[in-house]
């Protein structure tokens, strides 16, 4: 069976800066796969070039097998499209809102009334249905975008950083969504910069500087930080700091609650290399441990190799 | 497809009902510009404000500044005894016209010697000057051959008599209100387009109609139509307003005037949309509308300057403005009561200028939306 979403080689220029480079993936049907990078790192991108709303400069995307250039009628049909800019019409109340995008996607009728039903009730609305929907907090706009784009049961859901700037509670509400779509069988591709969210998914992509860094399942790539990471606990943990972070054999020292965290680049006598330095410096050693990455160490660990966030 | 344009249309007729600004474009501003140009703003010169100074003192002259007072033209400001009143009223502004009447006038008109008179107009305001001096000519014309007839048993020669056709009176007003229908268009369809499609690009809700099934041409046709039914009704507004309130005659067909308001509407809008989809602003999308449209309908069009009167250049330019060709059908239709048989040439600019309009809108749309 073919992929629910597949890029190929996917590749986006603008004039010398290349914000995409050769991306390829492969989604699963009913599958929930998270896109992660920092900001610059072509995201919103190759969102745009899969949902068939830029052209890439090279390489392909198919959705549900049809190809999205040549094929784009079809393609259309089947995706639902989230942006990362809320992109509803405030001037329009929540009912109008979904009537009209209903409108677009060729719901109408006993259909229309069912689903608009839905919607309302998924994104708990229906109290709000004349509300204008500028008035609505940014976590239900959110929840209204998200049944606006899914109001013709689409097979394939695209979410371009669905839940920046909504209050946790509503970001919990809103992947409890995005579950249940995914559980009636919608494959549904996010981005976000949320670490935590990564772990609602089941592989993720990360990406840096265009590029593919990582693919894989939340838990693998924790295991993918490669840099040995250490905890130091010390009486003065500023000066370790300070010590540590002019040591070319330290790629990273920073303050983590009252102890220092620790990247080295080699694992290799990395106890005794650190004792002898700040004993040199006479700073008291408590402790220091190796200790287990979290993903957000494997995270930062591999965009450092690769070349750093593109807005540092 | 129809389905699709309805629900296009049926949002942007709910957002213009929420919309004062545009709702104050669309509706206000026709009224306005009707009462402004019906009422307040003419072009005809009327109460000149005239000043005589007779220094001739003879049964002769005094027959002349009557025939000056008979006329609706001139409002006599009352007699003045120095030449120096005269520089005074002129610079201070008070008399727009004196005219002087010197010593020796009556004698050397009956002597036949052709007696001489002397006007002195502002000539700060040109085109009113000028008009002064054409009515002054034509009185003192009016009055030489009353004067003469009296004075001679023979009948006096061939005498001009003169009628304006179509406008009898010369009325500004009568060829103001079919103008104003040309102007009027010019705003709801340049305007309020450019604001609703610009708009759109703003707010980002652009990408997310391009993300839906939904095809440019219906994405254009649902804005088209609730902005050309406001468009016509706006235009069935003016003309009952010219028609019943400034008593405009209305001699030609209705069907024709509805059908050349479409095509130019139908231009206008698509005007107004290619300029907004290419710069995607609000602002600069409303100040470029105004740039193309709303003042060479004004300026160029022969609504208020007679294009033939325009420096070569002009012209030339007046020529790529469909208000040119939709202000000769509007006048022809409502005064002169002509039809195709006479207006073709102009219905056919309309028509290319509709199907231009058309194209280069479904064409900007297409490269935008469409990667």
């Amino acid at each position: 069976m073919a992929a629910a979403i597949e890029a190929i080689q996917l590749t986006r220029r603008f004039g010398d800066f290349t914000a995409v480079n050769a991306l390829s993936i492969a989604v699963e049907t009913g599958e929930i796969f998270g896109l992660l990078g920092p900001n610059g790192a072509g995201k919103t991108t190759a969102i745009k070039m899969l949902t068939g709303l830029l052209q890439p400069t090279e390489g392909t995307a198919r959705i549900a097998g049809f190809d999205v250039e040549r094929e784009s009628e079809e393609v259309k049909r089947r995706l639902g499209y989230m942006s990362q800019l809320f992109s509803l019409y405030p001037d329009l109340t929540v009912e109008e809102n979904i009537v009209f995008f209903a409108g677009l996607y060729g719901v109408t009728g006993a259909r229309l009334k069912q689903r608009r039903a839905w919607v309302l009730d998924m994104a708990g609305l229906d109290r709000q249905r004349d509300t204008m929907t500028s008035a609505l907090p940014l976590g239900w706009k959110q929840r209204l975008a998200l049944g606006c784009a899914v109001l013709h049961e689409p097979p394939v859901l695209f979410l371009d950083e669905p839940t920046s700037g909504v209050d946790p509670l509503s970001r919990r509400r809103f992947w409890d969504l995005i579950q249940t779509l995914a559980e009636s069988g919608t494959t549904v591709l996010v981005s976000t910069h949320y670490l935590e969210e990564a772990e609602y998914c089941q592989r993720v992509a990360l990406m840096n500087r265009g590029r593919l860094v990582a693919l894989d399942r939340p838990a693998q790539l924790r295991g993918q930080a490669t840099d040995p990471l250490f905890e130091l606990e010390t009486p003065n943990p500023l000066r370790a700091v300070e010590v540590l972070s002019q040591d070319p054999g330290v790629v990273d020292a920073t303050l983590f609650g009252r102890n220092v965290h620790l990247t080295l680049r080699e694992a290799a006598n990395a106890d005794h290399r650190v004792r002898d330095l700040l004993a040199t410096h006479e700073v008291a050693v408590t402790s220091l441990e190796p200790v287990a990455p979290t993903l957000e160490d494997a995270v930062v660990s591999l965009i450092r190799r690769t070349g750093g966030a593109a807005d540092d | 497809m129809t389905e699709r344009i309805f629900a296009v249309a049926r949002k942007e007729l709910i957002q213009l009902r929420r919309d004062p600004r545009s709702l104050t474009l669309a509706f206000g501003l026709p009224v306005l510009l009707v009462l402004l140009f019906g009422y307040a703003v003419s072009f005809d010169v009327k109460d000149i404000r005239l000043a005589i100074l007779d220094e001739d003192r003879t049964s002769t002259s005094r027959e002349l500044i009557d025939a000056f007072r008979e006329t609706k033209v001139f409002r006599d400001l009352g007699a003045i005894s120095r030449r120096a009143d005269a520089d005074r009223l002129l610079t201070k502004g008070k008399a727009q016209i004196v005219i002087i009447i010197p010593e020796g006038f009556a004698a050397d008109a009956a002597a036949h010697r052709g007696g001489q008179i002397q006007a002195l107009v502002d000539g700060a305001d040109a085109n009113t000057a000028s008009i002064s001096v054409s009515y002054a000519e034509a009185t003192v014309g009016t009055w030489g051959q009353r004067h003469e007839a009296k004075l001679s048993t023979m009948p006096s020669g061939v005498r001009p008599e003169i009628r304006a056709w179509y406008n009898e009176t010369l009325d500004s007003r009568l060829a103001i209100v079919p103008g104003l229908i040309a102007v009027i268009m010019m705003v709801i369809a340049a305007m309020l387009t450019s604001l609703t499609i610009a708009r759109e690009w703003e707010r980002g809700t652009m990408e997310q109609l391009a993300s839906t099934p939904v095809h440019p041409l219906e994405v254009i046709g649902g804005k088209l139509l609730p902005y050309l039914a406001i468009g016509m009704i706006d235009m069935g507004g003016t003309v009952l307003l010219g028609i019943f309130v400034f008593q405009v005659p209305f001699h030609g067909s209705l069907l024709l005037l509805f059908l050349t308001s479409l095509l130019f509407l139908l231009g206008g809008l698509g005007l107004g949309i290619f300029v907004s989809a290419l710069v995607k602003s609000q602002l600069v999308a409303t100040q470029m509308s105004m740039l193309i449209t709303f003042l060479p309908g004004f300026l160029l069009s022969g609504f208020a300057f007679d294009i033939d009167n325009m420096p070569v250049v002009l012209q030339g330019v007046s020529l790529l403005f469909p208000a040119r060709y939709f202000i000769v059908v509007t006048r022809g239709i409502f005064l002169k009561g002509v039809g195709i048989e006479v207006l073709w040439p102009q219905i056919l600019a309309l028509t290319l200028f509709a199907l231009g309009g058309l194209t280069l809108a479904v064409r900007v749309f297409h490269k935008e939306l469409e990667p």
